[in-house]
Order: C-alpha cells, then sequence, then structure tokens
C-alpha cells in the first residue's frame, strides 16, 4: 500500500521547538489561512462592486433610462464639454448620454450583471459537465478516458467564438440564457482537462487507496472522497472557465449577435463602434462600459489567482 | 528514437479531420435542433428585403438548392459536408457576384499576417518577461516593472484596441486609426506601401500583444522555478558558467517546451481575439469581413469565413504538433 503523505489538518496547541520554520510563519494562527489572501480578498471585493452597482444602482438609479429616446442625445458627463455639439454634462445624465439617446449610468446598471449572468451560467455548465467527465476519465481510465481525452483535446483547439457566431447569425434573436446555453457547448474541454489531470494524480494516493480497501463505490470515492480534496481548485477553474465565457460574450455582444432586448456592456460598445464614437470624440460612450469590463476581467483574474494560491501551495512564498 | 514516426503522423492527422467534422457538425446540427427551419428563415428574411436586393430571386433559388430544403436531414447533411470539403460556401449575398471564396481569398493574408506577427512577438516577449523574472540575476527594478505590465493579462483584446485607437490613434494622432494601408498609395512592392503597412498594423498588433504576453510571463515564470530546482542547475552553478550561458542553454530551453504545447492550445483563444481588433481599426481582414457579413446578415460570407478560420487554426495546430519531437528531443512517438 502506498505511503499516507498528507497534510495534518489538526489544530495543534503548542508547537514543538523544532519546528522553527513553522513558528515563523505563523502557520498556526487561526487568522493565517491560505483562504485569507490578499488576491482572493480583492478579486472578491472587486466582483462584489461591480455587482452591489447592478443591485444597489436599481434601487436609486431610473433603470428605465436605459431605453432608447429616454434622455438627450450626446450628452457628455458632468464637468465634461462635448467639443462637437457644445453640449455640457448635467447631473442628471452623471456619466453622459449616447446617440440614440440612452443614459450610459443606466445602461451600466443593467448591462454589467447581465454580461457577468452570462459568463456565470455558461461556466456553471461546462463546469459541472467538466467534473462528471474529468472524473470519469482521470478516476475510471481505459476507454472511458481515451474517448473524453480525443474528444476534449479535439474540442478545445476550436475557436468556440467562430462557431458561435455562425449559430447566432442563424438565430439572431435570443435570450441571455440561450446565448449562456450556447457558450457552455465550448465551456467543459478545459475544466474536463485540468480536472482529469488532478484526479490521475490522487488516484494512487493512500486515503483513495483505503476508501477502496474499505468498499466504498466508485461513486462515492470519486465525489465523497476526492472531489473535497479538489475544492479551491475547481473554484479557480471556474472562476478562469467564467472570465472566458464572458469573454465569448462580450465578442458575440460586440458584433452585434448579443440579446437585442436588454442591455449587455458589449451591446453598449457595439452600438458605440457602429455610432463611430471614437471619431466624434464620444469617449464616455465606449469608455465607460469598457472600464466596468476591464475592472471585472481584473477582479475575476485576481480571484483566480486566489484559488489558484490555496489549491497549489507551492505558489505561496512566491510574490508575483 | 528522434523525429516523427508514421503513427504519430496519422494520428495527429487524425485529429486535424475530427477537429474540423466536430466544428462543422456543430455548426450544421444546433440550428437544426432549434425549433423552426433556419434555413427557412434566412430564405424568408431576404425574401422580406427582395424589393432592394438585386438578383434576389437567383439568391434564393440558389439558397434554396443549396439547403436543399426538401430533402430528408441526412441528404442535407452529407451535402453540407460535401460543400465544406470543396470549400464551395456559394455567393456572397451583400457584394452577389463575388464568391465566398473570392472575398476570402482577399482578406485572409492580411489576417495570417498580423496574426502571426502578434503571436511570435508575445510569445518571444512574454516567455523572456517570465524568464528573466525567475532569473536571479535581474535587476530589482525589473522584477518589480514586470507585475505592473502583468495588469492588461487576460483582458479581453476589444478593451486594449478601443484604448489604444484613441490614445495613440485620436488624441496623439501618432498612428492611422483605420484600414490596414493608406487608400492612396497603390498596393504593391513599393517602400512607400511597405512602410504604410506597417504604420497601420502597430497599433492593431499592439492591441494583441499587450493583453496576451502576460500569461506567458506567468506560466514561465512557473515553469523557470521548477527547472531552477533541477540537480543538473546545481551542477552547472557548481561548475561556475556563465550565467547568461546557464540561463539560455539550461534554464529557457527545458522551461520553454511546455509552453510551446500550451501555445498550440491558445491558438483558437488567438484567433477569435482578433476579430475585434480588426473591427475596431477596420483592419481588411476575415474579422471585418465577418463583422461585416453579420451588419449585412450575409449569411453565406458568416460560414464561409468562420470555417475558414476554423480550418487555419486547426492546421496551424497541426504543424505545431508535427514540429514539436523535433524541438524535443526527449519525446519519441511510437515505436517505443
Amino acid at each position: 500500500m502506498a505511503n499516507i503523505v498528507g497534510p495534518q489538518q489538526g489544530t495543534v496547541e503548542s508547537p514543538p521547538k523544532r519546528w522553527p520554520t513553522a513558528k515563523r510563519m505563523g502557520r498556526f494562527n487561526r487568522w493565517d489561512t491560505p483562504w485569507l489572501n490578499s488576491r482572493l480578498i480583492a478579486g472578491l471585493f472587486i466582483i462584489t462592486l461591480i455587482l452591489l452597482l447592478g443591485v444597489l444602482g436599481r434601487l436609486f438609479w431610473d433603470t428605465k433610462l436605459a431605453f432608447t429616446g429616454s434622455s438627450p442625445q450626446f450628452l457628455p458627463p458632468v464637468g465634461f464639454t462635448d467639443s462637437l455639439t457644445g453640449n455640457v454634462g448635467t447631473w442628471e445624465h452623471p456619466l453622459g448620454t449616447e446617440a440614440s439617446g440612452r443614459d450610459m449610468l443606466a445602461l451600466l446598471i443593467v448591462g454589467a450583471p447581465n454580461t457577468f449572468l452570462v459568463g456565470v451560467i455558461a461556466s456553471a455548465v461546462g463546469e459541472g459537465v467538466g467534473i462528471i467527465l474529468g472524473f470519469s476519465a482521470g478516476y475510471l481510465g481505459g476507454k472511458v478516458d481515451a474517448v473524453i481525452r480525443v474528444l476534449a483535446d479535439v474540442s478545445i483547439t476550436i475557436p468556440s467564438l467562430l462557431v458561435l457566431i455562425v449559430i447566432q447569425s442563424i438565430f439572431r434573436q435570443v435570450e441571455l440564457t440561450t446565448i449562456a446555453l450556447l457558450i457552455s457547448l465550448f465551456a467543459w474541454p478545459q475544466p474536463t482537462r485540468h480536472i482529469r489531470a488532478q484526479v490521475l494524480s490522487m488516484r494512487e494516493s493512500g486515503y483513495v487507496q483505503m476508501a477502496k480497501v474499505s468498499g466504498a463505490s466508485t461513486f462515492d470515492i470519486m465525489f465523497r472522497e476526492i472531489m473535497p480534496n479538489l475544492i479551491p481548485y475547481l473554484f479557480a477553474s471556474f472562476i478562469g472557465n467564467a472570465a472566458s465565457a464572458i469573454l465569448n460574450a462580450v465578442t458575440l455582444e460586440v458584433l452585434g449577435l448579443g440579446p437585442q432586448r436588454v442591455p449587455t456592456l458589449g451591446g453598449v460598445i457595439s452600438y458605440a463602434i457602429q455610432g463611430s464614437a471614437l471619431l466624434a470624440n464620444m469617449w464616455w460612450w465606449w469608455g465607460f462600459p469598457t472600464l466596468v469590463l476591464a475592472i471585472m476581467f481584473i477582479g475575476l483574474l485576481l480571484v483566480n489567482l486566489g484559488f489558484d494560491e490555496i489549491a497549489n501551495p507551492r505558489m505561496r512564498q512566491s510574490s508575483v | 528514437m528522434r523525429g516523427i514516426t508514421l503513427s504519430y503522423f496519422l494520428q495527429r492527422l487524425g485529429i486535424f479531420f475530427l477537429t474540423i467534422w466536430i466544428a462543422g457538425t456543430v455548426i450544421w446540427i444546433i440550428p437544426h435542433l432549434a425549433p423552426g427551419d433556419p434555413a427557412a428563415a434566412i430564405v424568408s428574411r431576404m425574401s422580406s428585403q427582395g424589393g432592394t436586393v438585386e438578383n434576389s430571386d437567383k439568391i434564393i433559388a440558389g439558397f434554396k438548392e443549396r439547403f436543399g430544403l426538401n430533402d430528408s436531414l441526412p441528404v442535407q447533411y452529407i451535402r453540407y459536408l460535401g460543400n465544406i470539403v470543396h470549400l464551395d460556401f456559394g455567393y456572397s449575398m451583400a457584394n452577389f457576384p463575388a464568391s465566398v471564396s473570392d472575398i476570402i481569398g482577399l482578406a485572409l493574408p492580411w489576417t495570417l499576417g498580423l496574426l502571426s506577427i502578434a503571436a511570435i512577438i508575445y510569445f518571444l516577449l512574454g516567455n523572456f518577461l517570465g524568464a528573466i523574472m525567475a532569473w536571479d540575476r535581474t535587476p530589482r527594478l525589473v522584477k518589480w516593472l514586470i507585475p505592473v505590465g502583468l495588469i492588461f493579462t487576460s483582458l479581453p483584446s476589444i478593451l486594449s484596441a478601443l484604448f489604444l485607437a484613441y490614445v495613440f490613434a485620436f488624441l496623439l494622432n501618432w498612428f492611422p486609426l483605420e484600414f490596414a494601408y493608406d487608400a492612396n498609395i497603390q498596393p504593391g512592392l513599393t517602400p512607400q506601401f511597405i512602410g504604410s503597412v506597417i504604420q497601420h498594423g502597430i497599433l492593431p498588433a499592439m492591441s494583441i500583444i499587450l493583453v496576451s504576453f502576460g500569461a506567458w510571463t506567468i506560466g514561465m515564470r512557473g515553469m523557470m522555478i521548477t527547472v531552477e530546482g533541477e540537480d543538473y542547475m546545481h551542477l552547472a552553478r557548481a561548475k561556475g558558467l556563465n550565467p547568461l550561458y546557464m540561463l539560455y542553454r539550461y534554464s529557457i530551453r527545458n522551461a520553454i517546451l511546455p509552453q510551446i504545447t500550451a501555445f498550440a492550445i491558445t491558438i483558437g483563444t488567438l484567433v477569435s481575439g482578433q476579430l475585434l481588433v480588426e473591427y475596431v481599426f477596420s483592419y481588411q481582414g476575415m474579422g471585418l469581413v465577418i463583422a461585416t457579413a453579420i451588419l449585412n446578415q450575409d449569411y453565406p460570407v458568416i460560414e464561409g469565413a468562420s470555417f475558414i478560420l476554423i480550418f487555419m487554426t486547426a492546421l496551424a495546430v497541426l504543424i505545431l504538433d508535427l514540429i514539436y519531437p523535433l524541438i524535443d528531443p526527449r519525446i519519441s512517438y511510437g515505436s517505443r
């Protein structure tokens, strides 16, 4: 039987003196858990901020202003003057308005959560499929593994966006969830591959052998024994997946293939490009949605790195 | 043994065809699974605009024949696969006499050129920065500066494209905002034309590089740290080898191999990322073709251009897979 080597999770009251390193690092401090690393906290803070913009924004700001023609056109943000029209920004539309008379702040309040939601749904579905396939391939091995591995390897090299573009250009009118589900068609190969590799490395470890000897069922070993060990890892992969799903969603939206009835961040950028916002110097039109997107992606990256740090202790000493 | 064995070659070739087949099938099957007939929807959309489209009856007839609306689904599917094999995507609906392949033929070189130059630069730059980040002789200032540059990592390329276009083309006017070359210059192998192409290509290429190199820096740094712990590094240090020689021959050359494998996987994402960059800069490549076709509801062009890009991606992955055993002599495939 393999050696049982694993981290001892129990609390130790007084560490023996022959562990100077452990003492220096303060490992036995209750607050010193890898879950409290700065990147994870900063990332979650940023994501919460954006979601709060969507939730609290609806309470304090009239989201009907996101409809076409609800506001005057071409208004710059407060404190700026539009060089072409000479319009001056007012507090009634603090972030300005765009060419079809929609209030930018209302667009952001409605659009940001929509874009985020598409990514989360697509990623959750993809991650779920990835967990099932990845665990099956990694733990069962054999022909199951061979088939799943080839499928994942092949699907991962397909530029999913192009397939989505062709499909979307036929459908045109779609709901948020439909887009999310379409994107999730291509959100499973990455988690499948990664989870398979992780499960492969765990398959021979002591506790799995132990469970096998105790007569645990294959299902129990896969999802009750191995999976809890991979939780930080699964979170990291979920977040990374959500970022690429949002990227796909935004690209479709910018190309004009997103949901037409509800505002999305990419949809706003799409209108801005079509309306030559760059040449008209209407920087607020494309600038604010891009800024929110950038903040969202930086937040996701930080959360991803944070979970990586939990899942992979070797990264903890590093300082990128 | 070193190099490519026949079985490895055949296996990679099989994966190449499987990729194209799966992509093509997904494109075909999803619209057919949905309620309503997609082909009929497109034809009716065209018919509704029939008064304004020249030759519309001819296009619709061709379309109906092409989609074989009256045939059974398996027959339609096999005909579709046949068209794909011949790279026959019919005629553009927006620019009627032009066939889809003509339009693609004009745009593809621009995309391939921009994409390969950008990819080479960000791969080299990213890996170089990652390597010196992990190197113990790098000045502290550089080690501190590189993470600042990583802020752009994993942002969508549309963000960098809009940002660079606004700052460097609109505000500062250093670079042209639109098109792949100056419209007043006759295309040809003249210095002016080449200069114009380079000048117009810098911002689109920068947009791609800016958001892409960071991932390679992070990956390379991780690999370098792993390599750093190897015994041969200690031996090399004990022998007192030149640190620069060690960095290149001992660290980088070993650490970069997994990066090359990872590169093959990301080509698909790279192609997708470029679409919007071309759209923002009106760069006359495949991305602009697809974006324009979407605005014009020009379905054959969307399908053809997307499929060619999928094909090109699979081809690039195949080539990279075949080159890889030549780069890494430790790996031998097949007869062992």
